[in-house]
């Protein structure tokens, strides 16, 4: 090609460039595919399609709960500002029929019309192999069920073609419930077994990339990354037929970009905005922001006990009357958070968790415990906080330290780079930290067992120890499982107070989950996984 | 000529080595650890260490080399722990989007820098100059997610004129059958010409921050070498001779301006490469920059190492693609091996 004809081909595309910059016409098939399409958008995507998978993170198990069927799921209730929420006590059949709770036992009735996504019918034996499978897979999986006293493949007996027994080790509260969350999804076990190896028995390489569910939705698309694409199960059996025909889930790294499709009508749901930002959208009323607490959840300052200062009781309570709880509150969350601090001086302590503690922000009372400790002059110490939540924890990690340096403790802000976060949890060297802890299980004395029981879970990030607090808790739970309320309540209300008056760690905030979505979208509901469930959604 | 590309490949095989060793020991001395990261944050210290067995990162590091040089050496990247695929598949995938935004963000570019730079020579300290020195210094001081974020704020949020920034293609168009990867090119073999309406409206924005961000080095450069080549003497002895202004400019000296403009485009074009990693983000483009810089922040060794190694051999085929070139525009220049 000559130059000269090189350069007239090249601003003829220029011109021609030009012209599509308008918006393209839309046929009327497209409009149709729009009205029957929820279109998401989020900042990261699934990197596993299956929650029993090595380090599935967290948008994996959105998908998960939507394209599996679980035993037995949760009934709605109306939760706060009327938007439906999961009901922690009363359970309802999804794969199951019916239920029967016995004393050591609990026999699963399969609806018998129930299919997996290529028509094989769900029987016994692929409940038995999943949570099987769930149990044995080891890592997250494995650790959940556990939670509740699920461990042996011989809890589970197939008693016919539709039945299926699961027998307890022991008396807990926590079985039925945790037989309800996202783990013990049901697979479809032949078509997995032919797909698994020698290497791989569980055909985890195979339901990485693709749903093998009775779910109500299935993945056909999935470019990890970029977008998820899922279409709905018509032969669908676990409840009322979806409304919502395919969902487009895309990831839009950048959070102004995701604003801005909600605001221009393009996109349908997202989360995972700054706080400003919902604030702000939820002051224009434009969209719908449903902005809800993280059930069971708390963010906090955390101080490892094992190491002076932190292991004086005053220097922790002096740290907890300097903590800037309304500065937090506004400045960082833009109120979108429950405090969790300044209750009345003589409000009795509640059979409840979370509940707000009675420290204040009190400079003067702070002081005078650091003298009373010795640390009169302050002292210097490092705060750490996991960059993957920068846009919280630092403001937070910044107000604290101005607070603390007005006590003459030099405090060192360190961030810690997501992959490192949980390397850095573990080692319990981090003098003083600020992190989130949430359980799927809404029961007190679960938070407390991973948070302050003296076996130090990854969760008890402070190395807490206290035989008292450990008899409390192991009471509280063998209360729960034999249904003793008295002992329960005073078991609670005792280990509540205890980690109040010990402060460990400082709660700050029930953090909350925030949600802006179209005018025209209906049906949102409260998990909590604190993730969507497409299945009652509904657009127009 | 072919001997000398095979010469050319041939010198490139030690660079490439050093890339591979090089990577290698910059991914392993990266903070953080990865088993630690893909167990969770439920893990027990058990758990982390069976991962780390099962992703062989308890083997001693000569051996994790050899073995990850042998996987190389059949053509295996590994896999990335956070997207769950196979690197190659990836790159594979993700190469092609990221250099169809380059390219056409280097045309868009060259079609207004040159013709820029050669008239602000011709007539310097004019207005065409200073217009040229005003675009260009504004392009290069504007950081790139800045013009991309103006751009999505002007043209699709407050106009309405411009697609959403979601990426290739419209959500409800249908990806066309991949033929080269380039939307533009598939969709066209495809005959779709919605769908290609759809991928070009998609790619003016992203292109166009790109090329504002490139416009600098190429302008500048065209005006600088145009202003020597004007200046000596065989565009006097050609003005002297009657030749008509545009037979001098284009025909002698625009010509042997080029040299210095094709190796800053060359530059250019593996610099925005692997920097529109920020317009990738904004754009949300499935291309490869973002790829890595994911990777990265979750300390997933294979990509990284597959990023860099790709970008090694651009580079490679790049500069001979550019060698050759300098022949076929000046006959004086000869390759010597």
């Amino acid at each position: 090609m000559k130059r000269r004809d090189f350069l007239k081909s090249v601003s003829g595309l220029a011109a021609g460039a030009a012209l599509p910059a308008m918006p393209s016409v839309i046929s009327s098939a497209q409009a149709d595919a729009r009205s029957e399409t929820l279109l998401i958008v989020s900042e990261g995507g699934p990197n596993n399609l299956d929650i029993h998978g090595v380090g599935t993170n967290v948008p994996g198990y959105e998908v998960s709960w939507n394209c599996y069927d679980r035993l037995i799921s949760h009934e709605m209730k109306s939760g706060p500002g009327g938007v439906p929420y999961y009901d922690r006590d009363k359970f309802k059949g999804e794969l199951a029929e019916d239920f029967r709770i016995d004393d050591m036992s609990v026999t699963f009735k399969l609806k018998k019309n129930a299919k997996f996504h290529d028509g094989a019918p769900v029987t016994a034996k692929d409940v038995k192999w999943s949570l099987d499978r769930a149990v044995s897979v080891g890592g997250f999986p494995t650790f959940q069920m556990s939670a509740g006293s699920l461990t042996k493949p011989e809890q589970f007996v197939v008693i016919d073609d539709h039945t299926v027994r699961v027998d307890f080790l022991k008396k807990d509260k926590l079985t039925i419930p945790d037989l309800a969350v996202i783990v013990p999804c049901i697979v479809n076990s032949e078509l997995v077994k032919k797909n698994a190896s020698e290497k791989d028995p569980w055909g985890l390489e195979f339901t990485k990339q693709q749903t093998a569910g009775s779910g109500a939705y299935k993945v056909t698309k999935w470019t990890a990354g970029t977008e998820v694409i899922m279409e709905r199960n018509e032969d669908w059996v676990g409840g009322p037929l979806p409304k919502i025909k395919r969902v487009i889930w895309r990831m839009v790294p950048q959070a102004g970009n995701r604003r801005a499709l909600l605001e221009r009508g393009d996109a349908d749901i997202s989360y995972e905005l700054p706080f400003k930002d919902f604030q702000e959208m939820k002051a224009n009323g434009k969209l719908n922001v449903v902005s809800l607490p993280f059930s069971n959840g708390i963010q906090y300052i955390g101080m490892n006990v094992t190491k002076p200062p932190f292991d004086n009781p005053k220097v922790r309570q002096a740290i907890a009357y300097a903590m800037p709880y309304q500065k937090i509150m506004d400045a960082v969350l833009f109120g979108l958070g429950n405090p969790m601090f300044g209750a009345p001086k003589d409000k009795a302590t509640e059979v409840a968790w979370p509940q707000p503690h009675k420290y204040n922000t009190d400079m003067e009372k702070a002081k005078a415990l650091l003298s009373e400790a010795g640390y009169a002059n302050g002292f210097e110490t490092t705060i750490s906080f996991d960059l993957n939540f920068a846009g919280v924890n630092e403001p937070l990690c910044v107000l604290v330290q101005e607070s603390l340096a007005q006590l003459g403790i030099k405090t060192t802000i360190n961030k810690v780079p997501g992959a490192n976060w949980r390397t850095e949890l573990n080692k319990k060297e981090m003098p003083l930290f600020t992190n989130v802890f949430s359980g799927w299980l809404d029961y007190p004395e679960y938070f407390f067992y991973w948070c302050y029981h003296g076996n130090n879970s990854v969760f008890n990030t402070m190395s807490y120890k206290s035989a008292a607090m450990d008899k409390l808790i192991d009471g509280a739970r063998t209360a729960a499982a034999i249904g003793d309320k008295t002992a329960y309540d005073a078991d609670v209300k005792g280990f509540v107070d205890l980690a109040f008056t010990d402060i460990p760690r400082i709660p700050l905030y029930q953090p909350f989950v925030n949600v802006a979505m179209q005018k025209n979208i209906s049906g949102y509901q409260y998990w909590f996984h604190r993730r969507l469930d497409y299945r009652a959604m509904a657009k127009g | 000529m072919l001997t000398m590309i095979g010469k050319r490949l041939m010198f490139a095989i030690p660079s490439l080595i050093g890339v591979v060793i090089v990577t290698f020991l910059l991914t392993r001395a990266l903070p953080g650890d990865p088993a630690a990261y893909f167990a969770g944050p439920a893990a027990t210290k058990e758990a982390v260490e069976q991962i780390r067995k099962k992703l062989g990162l308890d083997k001693p590091l000569i051996e994790q080399f050899f073995r990850y040089a042998s996987d190389l050496a059949h053509g295996d990247f590994g896999n990335s722990l956070t997207t769950g695929q196979p690197v190659a598949t990836e790159i594979r995938n993700r190469l092609p989007a990221s250099a169809e935004l380059t390219l056409l963000g280097l045309i868009v570019s060259i079609v207004i820098a040159i013709p820029l730079g050669v008239l602000a020579a011709t007539r310097p300290g004019s207005w065409i100059d200073h217009l040229c020195r005003v675009t260009t210094t504004a392009g290069v001081s504007l950081p790139v997610f800045f013009t991309g974020l103006v751009l999505v704020y002007v043209f699709y949020f407050r106009l309405g004129w411009s697609p959403a920034p979601l990426g290739r293609l419209d959500v409800f168009y249908s990806v066309p059958p991949t033929v080269t990867g380039f939307y533009l090119i598939d969709t066209l073999i495809a005959r779709d010409v919605e769908a290609f309406r759809s991928a070009l409206s998609q790619l003016i924005l992203p292109a166009t921050t790109l090329a504002v961000f490139s416009l600098a080095p190429i302008a500048r450069m065209t005006r600088a070498s145009m202003l020597a080549v004007l200046a000596s003497e065989f565009v006097r002895t050609a003005r002297a001779s009657g030749l008509s202004p545009a037979t001098v400019i284009v025909t002698y000296a625009f010509r042997n301006a080029m040299l210095p403009v094709i190796t800053t485009l060359s530059m250019v074009f593996s610099f925005l490469l692997g920097a529109n990693v920020l317009v990738e983000k904004v754009f949300a483009w499935p291309g490869i920059g973002s790829y890595a810089v994911e990777a990265l922040i979750s300390s997933d060794f294979a990509p990284v190492q597959g990023f860099v190694l790709t970008m090694a051999i651009m580079y490679v085929l790049l500069n001979l693609v550019i060698d050759i070139l300098y022949g076929v525009i000046d006959p004086r220049v000869r390759l010597e091996g």
